[in-house]
């Protein structure tokens, strides 16, 4: 192709990439460098049916002049990444100067907001990612030996939990496990303890959200892995039969070996996308247990009555920073792959 | 042809029907654009506002719960989206900071005759929203199981503990009680209300420093986790229609729950009529021997936009105040606690009407409120599920506020 076709033909997906992707980008940036201007409150008396009251409130027209000069807001340079809602450096010297011991440190830090939906997001990540994988690949085996005829249903069931949409999925699997629902009143009777809740205690709930987690991606890794089956070259199969190898043996050296470069794609993919886990903490309310640091940005966005624009944009830098930062050995491998090919 | 006849007269109810939709409400033109959260009792004024219809009259709106995240941005441009913004004392704050809604004054004193001057919402002196009904948690509770076990009506939250003890000892019930404490706003809730039942201030006089580490607030959350004891162990994913849910499932005998859910609860109709039957509505429990009971009220009303035309501006009100005048209070006296005038007040209100009566106090419409609030939803979850002290939950909230209220401009 020459050069000039080439970028004729790129020319409509860079622009699209600028326009939704780079630009939307450089704006949550320049967001999280800014915070509202200071208000200007005066006291004023309020009244209404319950009585009056002497309450603040907002000189609106002196902070709508100083909003008129700097409309994007005060700018704070990276103010607000630093502050307790995010990486907290002011608390975390003042946990180190003064602690009981590594647990307490532990705890001290736990306690922050942003590192107790890092915590969670980390362990849901690198728990979540595998599992998947590992379930996904036992799937597509199991479904790629049974006789065609049952083929399609298996296929299509295997494939719902990843078809339901997520916040659905996770409410209906919220009910069951409520302590009157099929799954949480089995387990107190299988146990038998009726105060046993898979909703009170944080140790279970990171479980169930860990379970939901895997059910709901190992359709995903089950078709890509089915589909890397389809093109699983007979004649080595067949010639590792003649040598004796056994079932095992025959996934151990022929077909693992051969679905690897899959399996980084896949990895790729479900890093990405258990880091920016969300939907399943809304679905099982379990903000009393695990916060993510999407479900962050979300609670920036929707408090009661106020946006926290600035806050809610050091968040989604900060998600971006990490996804990078989880990706960056599979991606260096991927890199080492590709150089080694091209050698 | 019995058909047809049906047909004729389904037709002829109609026409007549929309006859009488083109109500006199007196407008001449203009058009009127309601943004309002999504709750009966305001669907019925809405219904009413919407009959206001006419040839030269346009009436739209748009209930949903999200309104609180769209009524900035609509109410911004010019010309606003919306004409009619529906708020409480929560949600008018955002649009008083902003200076999004104009003020009533001309409009009262010209279109305003069937309103109470209890209705009107002043904020230093000048009318900014009018208030048609009230709302606040109070007590909802089975007199049946009350009776049964020989207790006494509770009037304070000690007494509803002593209250839970002997249900429990008498095998009655494990878990009596029930409280809205899903972390997020229904925690804070919960915390804005016992700590106003205790006397306290949410912030030091006259600036946005918070003032809830003290021993009030220690107080507050000693009460709250005390209530916990009795409430089944998945009380931290509770919010109040879950309450409901439990509460018309016979699990629950003491809870404070909306006022302007009672229909919900006692509704003959309902999935529980004899529950809803034995069901006894009191105002708000005191608490800590305080002198106001221990529920924030709360108003809704309606608020006019600021970058509108005049014509539409008056079309607006007069739409709304027609929607909410006295008539539909007394048609529809269970539909909510009403403000208006000669308003009757049935049973169902008098929960509502009680704890107003008692003294309870207003939810602050303090600019930073909502920021306190978010902070207590979030920072008291730990404490509730027992993996932190109460002083520590007290300070992790002032710090999340102070993070919170630095970046909105009103700390430095």
């Amino acid at each position: 192709m020459r050069h000039r076709d080439f970028i004729a033909f790129i020319f409509p997906s860079v622009v699209a990439m600028i326009l939704f992707i780079a630009i939307p980008i450089v704006s949550v940036v320049v967001q999280s460098l800014y915070v509202e201007h200071d208000r200007v409150l005066i006291e004023v008396e309020n009244c209404g049916p319950f009585g009056c009251t002497t309450e603040t409130r907002v000189d609106a027209e002196a902070t709508a002049e100083m909003k008129a000069e700097q409309p994007l807001g005060k700018f704070n340079g990276l103010g607000t990444y630093f502050n307790r809602a995010h990486l907290a450096v002011d608390e975390l010297k003042a946990i180190f100067a003064d602690n009981d011991g590594f647990g307490d440190i532990v705890a001290q830090i736990y306690n922050l907001p942003f590192y107790k939906a890092l915590s969670f997001t980390l362990v849901y990540t690198f728990l979540v990612t595998p599992l998947c994988m590992i379930f996904g690949f036992l799937i597509a085996l199991g479904v790629n030996a049974i006789p065609k005829v049952v083929k399609g249903p298996v296929i299509f069931l295997s494939l719902l939990p990843y078809i339901v949409t997520p916040l659905i999925g996770s409410l209906i699997l919220f009910w069951m496990i409520n302590s009157d629902g099929v799954i949480g009143a089995s387990l107190q009777y299988i146990f038998n303890d009726p105060e046993l809740s898979l909703k009170a205690s944080p140790v279970l709930m990171w479980m169930v959200l860990i379970i939901y987690g895997t059910w709901h991606m190992a359709p995903f890794c089950f078709v890509v892995f089915y589909a890397g089956l389809q093109t699983l070259p007979t004649d080595t199969l067949e010639s590792a039969m003649i040598d004796g190898a056994n079932r095992w043996e025959r996934i151990r050296y022929v077909v693992i070996p051969h679905l690897v470069p899959l399996a980084t794609f896949v990895g790729l993919v479900l890093l990405m996308d258990n880091f920016r886990v969300f939907e399943p903490i809304v679905g099982f309310s379990s903000e009393a247990h695990a916060t993510s640091l999407s479900w962050a940005i979300y609670n920036d966005l929707s408090g009661q009555v106020d946006q926290l624009y600035g806050s809610a944009a050091a968040t989604s830098v900060l998600t971006m920073i990490g996804v990078l930062i989880i990706l960056t050995p599979v991606l260096i491998r991927t890199w080492r792959d590709f150089s080694r090919r091209a050698r | 042809m019995m058909m047809m006849k049906t047909t004729a007269a389904s037709i002829a109810a109609l026409v007549l029907g929309t006859g009488a939709a083109f109500a006199d409400c007196g407008i001449e033109s203009g058009s009127v654009r309601i943004l309002a959260n999504d709750f009966d009792a305001l669907g019925i004024v809405i219904d009413e506002a919407k009959t206001c219809a006419s040839d030269t009259v346009s009436v739209e709106a748009n209930m949903t719960s999200e309104h609180k995240s769209l009524q900035v941005p609509a109410l911004t441009i010019n010309p606003a989206q919306y004409t009619v913004a529906l708020v409480a004392n929560n949600s008018i704050v955002p649009l008083l900071n902003d200076d999004l809604i104009r003020p009533l004054d001309d409009l009262v004193a010209e279109y305003g005759d069937s309103l109470q001057e209890s209705q009107l919402i002043r904020v230093d002196g000048e009318v900014v929203a009018i208030a048609f009904m009230g709302n606040a948690q109070h007590l909802f509770m089975r007199s049946d199981i009350l009776e049964e076990a020989g207790i006494e009506t509770p009037t304070s939250y000690e007494e509803i503990l002593e209250a839970a003890k002997v249900l429990r000892e008498k095998g009655i019930m494990e878990y009596p009680l029930a409280a809205a404490d899903l972390p997020g706003w229904n925690l804070a809730a919960e915390f804005v209300n016992m700590y106003l039942g205790m006397g306290g201030d949410f912030f030091e006089a006259g600036s946005a420093e918070p003032s809830i580490n003290n021993e009030t607030g220690m107080k507050t959350l000693e009460m709250m986790k005390a209530l916990t004891e009795y409430m089944s162990p998945e009380y931290m994913t509770y919010d109040a229609n879950e309450m409901k849910a439990l509460y018309l499932a016979d699990e629950v005998a003491i809870m404070n729950q909306w006022g302007s859910m009672v229909n919900g609860h006692i509704d003959p109709e309902g999935p529980a009529p004899e529950i809803g039957e034995a069901t006894m509505l009191a105002p708000a429990p005191f608490v800590g021997g305080g002198a106001t009971p221990a529920a924030a009220l709360w108003w809704d009303g309606f608020t006019i936009a600021k970058n509108i035309s005049d014509e539409d501006a008056a079309a607006s009100f007069q739409a709304m105040v027609y929607g909410a005048r006295p008539e539909v209070a007394q048609a529809n006296p269970t539909g909510a606690t009403w403000l208006m005038k000669d308003f009757d007040a049935p049973e169902s209100a008098n929960g509502v009407l009680g704890t107003a009566a008692e003294g309870a106090r207003a939810y602050p419409m303090t600019p930073y409120m909502g920021l306190l609030h978010t902070a207590l939803g979030a920072e008291l979850a730990e404490f509730m599920q027992g993996s932190e002290g109460a002083e520590q939950a007290l300070s992790d909230v002032e710090a999340a506020y102070r993070a919170a209220a630095t970046e909105a401009g009103f700390l430095n």
